[in-house]
């Protein structure tokens, strides 16, 4: 049954969806989740909807490992983070099960037809969205499979789910979660290839060993009758010792399957799970990646095994339910699974907050990253660390392409946040249609396809059986035959998730509860996964593994569209004659999708997904593959902090910087951002509060000073201001506050040093722009006033105490809208944001100056260099409407820009200390 | 400034209000650098620059480390290491032939009686001397002949390969403080109060073998002489301790000027008995000597004296030019004169031509006030007072460059690439002219984007 409240939502998407259908593609990001109506009826918490879990059962966001086991069916594994108050009153076993109902992997493990062994697959992962209106949950559902030796199949389907109340979040951040969530999946694959293939080689030498026992036991059995005939205990031996070496020949096959899983792959892709830190994975990892060595059998694994010992085991190995099934630490290598939940973690504390900061937020990142020359200077450095390794994968991923395309791709990620809007809408339409596809498509879908599978015959059988495969009436078919179980006591599951992931419960069969899954179950999204092909086909391939092309969604139909490979095949390797991929891109930004249909590659795309569903949202995907920039998204200080056991330390700190922002809320409540308490990709979690309090501090600062101007120009001109006082938190308040004004030098943190007692010296004007010192009356202090007063040309001096500042004189305009005393900004997040955006602005003058080729160039011949200086000051005063300081603090911004340019990239460059020879004058309140 | 720093009433009441230092605000037009770069690299005092070429010098210390730096970027070039203990004297030694490979060496003389010849293309040491009886302190190449002299308790004359070709027997133990080439073959050598020539005769016997014979001592001095400067062929200068200043004829080494009384020049008898109470004998040593055509420049104390050799006579001064000794001065081609002293700072003067005069040509300015526990008020007045006495010429500060902390051991002057400073402090400053800098680095910037084809549209 869809509710009503479901209802109104589907309408309003639909309406959307038929008015919106020209260029006006973006919409108004929803409405944070504390606004809207509460998606399911009210439970029993009272009537008061605006209680902020009147619609779900748990606390906020969070991250759900589930299985489906053989034994008992779908059951929770973990839960990130694993503090049990998340979940709440969530029925995790519930939802387990209905995300487990939903796995498009259909992993077919086995013999396939017309093959003598087992073969494996190596599926890509298969990525859904699905709500359950009556959890009020929505939740993206990764898919993945295990190899197990011991379980049927050889296989272990796992799952990861991001479970949300907020159903656009999901949708929106569909590439985001896909992406981050491919790394986690990654990851625990890598640890389970290598488990398993250690588990190969056991089980391998236990099968030499029974093979070697069995024959000498048959020899003697042969000796011991010299009669003509077999006793039926003889033929019995023959019989096990001919299993036996089936099993030794399949399970030495399987071995070199997993073996030769090509890891080049591996480290194209941006997850890089092995590091060199830990040397018996390398070890093993080495081992690995040498398929000859595997071929000899039992003389590895003595060199990493030396404590096992073959024992003998029965030939067919019994798949007994009494038998205990691997923990998923078990199955994947405990280093491998602590990386996973670490970027669980990651993920978890990236994703946390309402969907409109993250989107604005993306937005405000993908337009940074277009200001590649000009961002470092008012950025955080903790945003710009994470460029470099963005671009070593994307340097990695697209060689060629990069080539060809150059910065094309950095400056498209702003109009793609729109298409991803408009994406987004077209796969809610599919909604409806998800049950009877062949039957009810919507006319705008029809005809998309209409379009867009005419020139694609050959693929025909193909789109068929995605479409059998697809329904999602059949896998739950599947579930309803497995009869599993969900006795979970949750408590317990709970209290051991994070470190044994898999509690044995007891196999009692209680009936499911699964009487409600074919109304509340919603598949919103999926992915074309490798799972759609069908499985005779990949067994056609002469190689053993059927390995899938590493790739998203694009790659997955490349295969078997040969002919519309060109234009898509990014992961595939260079392609210099391919623009169009990339002009696409940028084509989408301008248009909505639906004016795109006729480009051949991306008309493709779409019809490729229209298969199945449409295409998921995208946003901002393109510029920022990887929002954590970091390899495994893991950033080597916060690994530091959280053991597996750690999870209860992230909602922490979120917890605390929520009761900081409460002081706010009382004032204002008005702005939301202030409140969400995600500090949302936080590589230090601390920075969205410290530009908080930053900009609290600056607000206070320019009511409180009437020389705060000048201060500032001071800063924003490059010369140091030292803030001198007696009181270090005095010094340190307003050091915080004038910061936010400090240009950086550098792709380095900024040029700010808090606290300092020594006395200064030229080294240090040149390494600090802002300086807090203290004044004692010691000798050592009248030192420290010495060396200032001596080198008091290269500095400002702020007078904490006495309240005077001695600096330059400023006259221009620029400072004075930057720090209005009168300004009707009250919050300190509000503040900080405005002074970022006219810094900005003021960053793109300095851009401007540096970056014009005729104001440093001679246009003519042997033009005297007094007409360009002329022509430079003209272009500033009048072209940027700069007026008297106003110019310097252009030149000092530009200066910085082209040294940043100029500079070699090894090289940390030689930090200079500009100056001006001008008088200073003394400001009192 | 400090004592608005200090605050009102935390002030010393015996403050000195003004000192007698000439002092420039901090609005300076006229002086070019405003830029500078810290090199960072010796562990003791720096006392020695030297231009290597266009681009590159050297710089030793009392860390016995000699780095080369290139002059426009300030990138550390090369680090030699081999002397033991500290620098003594340092010369560049390029070579004289046109036929032969440019290749620039240096030479240094170490406290650890040795002297190294280094190729500054690479880092390689070429050859060490080490049979010297005393330390060497100090080296002069004679480019016309292609040999190099070393002076120290004796003196040694090598050639370029580094064979002894001959030496002098033992002079003193205190040894040759300086040396300057004099024409004909001849070199004067200072020997504590001793002013000795000697001159270099080409031996019969072989190609490349010379002599070396004293020729005439003078000892006119009454004091050490610490500073020996060449003005041109015909004539050569000497400064001692006590402040004589003596002009020499190259040719016949006899006495033409002298100027001995350089604090009681001025006519103005009244403070005359004050000032010679508060200066020690330090206080009027000619510490440093440099010449241009006309002029000989001489850093006596904490002033600056300008002597006209056509006038014989000190025709301009500032006698108080720096807060403590001056220890290097250098002519500038464009009339300016640069001091550097031990109070850490670099001071730019402009000779100019008197015409009516004020008694302060800059109005005091910011700095004076932290001459600090410093009382000279007589002092200030007797400087008002030479400058209204000077008859053609003054100096007039027209910028100074504070950055050192320490002592300002010596500077070279790079024309457009800047001014070098070493120090005390450990330290060597490359002051640049900030303008050009960024027009050179607009250059770079538009070269590298040429290179990087970034110029042509992407679209």
């Amino acid at each position: 049954m869809i509710g009503a409240p479901d209802v109104v939502a589907l309408a309003r998407q639909e309406e959307e969806a038929a008015d919106g259908g020209g260029d006006g593609a973006w919409r108004e990001p929803p409405l944070p989740e504390e606004y809207s109506v509460p998606l399911a009826p009210l439970g029993g918490h009272g009537a008061n909807p605006w209680w902020r879990a009147g619609g779900r059962k748990f606390l906020r966001d969070f991250i759900l490992v589930a299985e489906f086991s053989e034994q008992v069916g779908p059951q929770p594994l973990l839960t990130v983070p694993g503090d049990a108050k998340v979940p709440g009153s969530f029925d995790l076993n519930y939802f387990s099960l209905r995300i487990m109902s939903v796995d498009y992997q259909a992993s077919f493990v086995g013999h396939p037809p017309g093959c003598a062994y087992p073969k494996l697959n190596f599926v890509e992962d298969s990525k859904v969205v699905l709500g359950d209106s009556k959890e009020g949950a929505f939740a993206y559902v990764h898919h993945l499979t295990l190899y197990d030796l011991e379980a049927r199949g050889f296989v272990r389907p796992f799952c990861m789910a991001y479970i949300s109340a907020d159903e656009h979040k999901i949708m929106q951040q569909f590439q985001e979660l896909s992406a981050e969530f491919s790394k986690a999946s990654e990851c625990l694959k890598t640890g389970n290839r290598k488990a398993f293939a250690s588990e190969l080689e056991k089980k391998l030498r236990d099968l030499e060993y029974t093979r070697s026992v069995l024959h000498n036991e048959t020899e003697i059995q042969k000796k011991a009758n010299d009669k003509g005939y077999y006793t039926t205990q003889a033929i019995e031996k023959a019989n096990e010792l001919a299993s036996v070496e089936k099993s030794i020949i399949e399970h030495q096959d399987l071995l070199k399957q997993i073996r030769s899983y090509p890891y080049r792959k591996l480290k194209d892709s941006e997850f890089h799970p092995y590091e060199p830190e830990c040397a018996p994975e390398q070890g093993s990892d080495r081992d690995l990646a040498a398929p000859e060595l595997a071929e000899e059998g039992e003389a590895i694994p003595c060199s990493h095994l030396p404590s096992y010992t073959p024992k003998l085991i029965k030939a067919k190995s019994a798949k007994c339910f009494d038998k205990k099934l691997k923990t998923l630490e078990e199955l994947c290598d405990i280093y491998f699974f602590t990386q996973t939940l670490d970027q669980l973690h990651q993920i978890e504390r990236t994703f946390r907050g309402d969907v409109c900061y993250l989107l604005t937020n993306q937005i405000s990142r993908a337009l940074l990253k277009q200001q590649s020359i000009t961002n470092f200077l008012f950025e955080d450095a903790s945003f710009l660390d994470e460029k470099n390794p963005e671009k070593q994968y994307r340097g990695c991923q697209e060689l060629g392409q990069d080539a060809v395309d150059g910065k094309c791709p950095e400056e498209s990620p702003a109009p793609k946040v729109v298409i991803s809007l408009g994406s987004y809408k077209s796969s809610v339409e599919c909604v409806p249609i998800k049950m009877e596809q062949d039957i009810d498509d919507p006319p705008e879908a029809a005809m998309t396809e209409s379009v867009t599978f005419e020139p694609q015959e050959n693929l025909d059988y193909l789109d068929a059986d995605l479409k059998g495969s697809i329904s999602s009436g059949e896998s739950i078919e599947v579930l309803g035959t497995e009869k599993s179980a969900s006795g979970l006591p949750k408590s317990e599951s709970q209290a051991s998730l994070p470190i044994s992931p898999s509690p044995q419960v007891g196999r009692s069969k209680v009936g499911s509860r699964r009487t409600v899954s074919e109304d509340s179950i919603e598949v919103l999204s999926t992915c074309p996964s490798e799972a759609l092909i069908p499985e005779d086909f990949k067994a056609s391939y002469p190689s053993a593994i059927n390995e899938e092309p590493y790739a998203d969604e694009e790659g997955g139909g490349l295969r078997f569209a040969p002919r519309f490979s060109p234009a898509e095949e990014r992961e595939d390797g260079p392609d210099p004659a391919n623009p169009p991929r990339v002009d696409s891109a940028c084509c989408i930004g301008k248009e909505s999708p639906r004016f795109l249909e006729p480009l051949p590659g991306l008309a493709h795309k779409l019809c490729d997904e229209d298969g199945v569903v449409r295409i998921p949202p995208q946003p901002s995907r393109q510029a920022e593959q990887g929002p954590e920039g970091v390899p495994g998204g893991l950033l080597p200080h916060e690994l530091e902090p959280r053991s597996p056991t750690g999870g209860g330390e992230p909602s922490r700190s979120s917890l605390d910087e929520c009761s900081d922002s409460t002081s706010y809320i009382s004032s204002a409540a008005s702005t939301c951002s202030d409140r969400t308490p995600s500090p949302a990709r936080p590589p230090c979690p601390a920075s969205e509060r410290h530009k908080k309090k930053a900009g609290q501090n600056a607000l206070r600062f320019i009511r409180q000073y009437p020389f705060a101007h000048p201060a500032i120009y001071s800063l924003l001109s490059g010369r140091t201001l030292v803030v001198l006082g007696e009181d270090e938190a005095m010094v340190r308040k307003l050091v915080t506050a004038l910061s936010i004004f400090v240009p950086s030098c550098g792709a380095h943190a900024k040029p700010v040093k808090h606290w300092g007692t020594a006395p200064l010296h030229v080294v240090d004007f040149q390494k600090w722009k802002l300086i807090g010192l203290q004044r004692t009356a010691s000798p050592a202090g009248v030192n420290v006033l010495h060396a200032l007063s001596r080198y008091s040309r290269y500095v400002s001096i702020l007078d904490a105490d006495s309240k005077t500042l001695r600096c330059p004189l400023y006259k221009g305009a620029l400072v004075a809208r930057l720090a209005d005393h009168r300004t009707q900004i009250k919050r300190g997040s509000t503040y900080y944001m405005h002074v970022q955006s006219l810094l900005t602005q003021l960053c793109s003058k300095a851009f401007l100056f540096a970056f014009c080729h005729h104001l440093h160039l001679p246009v003519a011949e042997r033009e005297p260099e007094e007409a360009l200086a002329s022509r430079r000051l003209n272009f500033l005063k009048h072209h940027l409407g700069l007026a008297n300081e106003d110019l310097k603090i252009v030149q000092y911004l530009a200066e910085l820009l082209k040294l940043q340019y100029i500079q070699e990239p090894g090289r940390g460059g030689n930090p200079l200390l500009r100056f001006d020879y001008v008088p200073s004058f003394l400001y009192k309140i | 400034m400090l004592r608005w720093l200090i605050g009102g009433g935390r002030e010393p009441q015996g403050l000195a209000e003004k000192s007698s230092v000439q002092t420039i605000g901090e609005e300076q037009i006229q002086n070019p650098y405003t830029e500078l770069l810290v090199l960072k690299g010796h562990q003791d005092i720096v006392r020695f620059l030297v231009q290597i070429d266009d681009c590159r010098f050297a710089s030793a210390g009392d860390d016995g480390i000699i780095f080369l730096w290139n002059a426009q970027t300030g990138e550390k070039l090369f680090e030699l290491h081999g002397h033991t203990q500290k620098i003594t004297a340092i010369a560049p030694f390029s070579s004289s032939d046109a036929s032969e490979e440019k290749s620039n060496l240096i030479l240094t003389a170490s406290a650890d009686k040795t002297v190294i010849v280094w190729d500054c293309t690479t880092d390689r040491q070429v050859q060490k001397v080490s049979c010297f009886h005393s330390t060497v302190k100090c080296l002069t190449v004679l480019q016309r002949l292609d040999v190099w002299l070393s002076g120290g308790s004796d003196l040694c004359v090598w050639n370029r390969k580094l064979d002894l070709l001959c030496k002098t027997s033992h002079l003193t133990d205190a040894g040759i403080s300086t040396l300057v080439e004099l024409p004909k073959n001849c070199v004067a050598a200072a020997v504590g109060k001793e002013l000795i020539i000697f001159r270099l005769i080409a031996s019969s016997d072989k190609s490349e073998g010379w002599n070396i014979l004293e020729v005439k001592r003078l000892v006119d001095h009454h004091d050490n002489i610490l500073s020996l400067v060449s003005v041109n062929d015909l004539t050569f200068v000497t400064g001692s301790h006590v402040g004589e200043l003596i002009v020499w004829d190259a040719i016949d080494w006899t006495m033409q000027a002298s100027e001995c009384n350089f604090w009681d020049s001025s006519v103005h008898p009244d403070s005359q008995t004050e000032i010679k109470l508060s200066q020690s004998p330090n206080e009027t040593s000619v510490q440093h000597l440099t010449c241009d055509e006309e002029c000989v420049f001489a850093a006596v104390g904490k002033g600056i004296y300008v002597y006209n050799l056509q006038m014989k006579r000190v025709i301009a001064c500032q006698r108080t030019a720096h807060d403590s000794s001056v220890l290097h001065i250098e002519k500038l081609p464009n009339r300016q004169l640069i001091s550097c002293s031990e109070d850490g700072s670099v001071r730019i003067w402009e000779l100019r031509e008197k015409q009516q005069v004020p008694a302060e040509p800059v109005p005091t300015g910011f700095f004076n006030m932290w001459g600090f526990g410093r009382a000279n008020k007589q002092a200030n007045q007797a400087a008002k007072k030479t400058q209204e006495n000077t008859t053609m010429h003054f100096l007039e500060l027209v910028g100074d460059l504070i950055g050192h902390s320490s002592a300002v051991q010596m500077f070279l002057y790079f024309g457009e690439l800047g001014l070098v400073t070493c120090s005390a402090d450990h330290l060597i400053i490359l002051w640049k002219d900030g303008e050009r800098e960024s027009r050179l680095r607009s250059l770079t910037l538009f070269q590298k984007l040429a290179q990087n084809g970034d110029l042509q549209l992407k679209f």
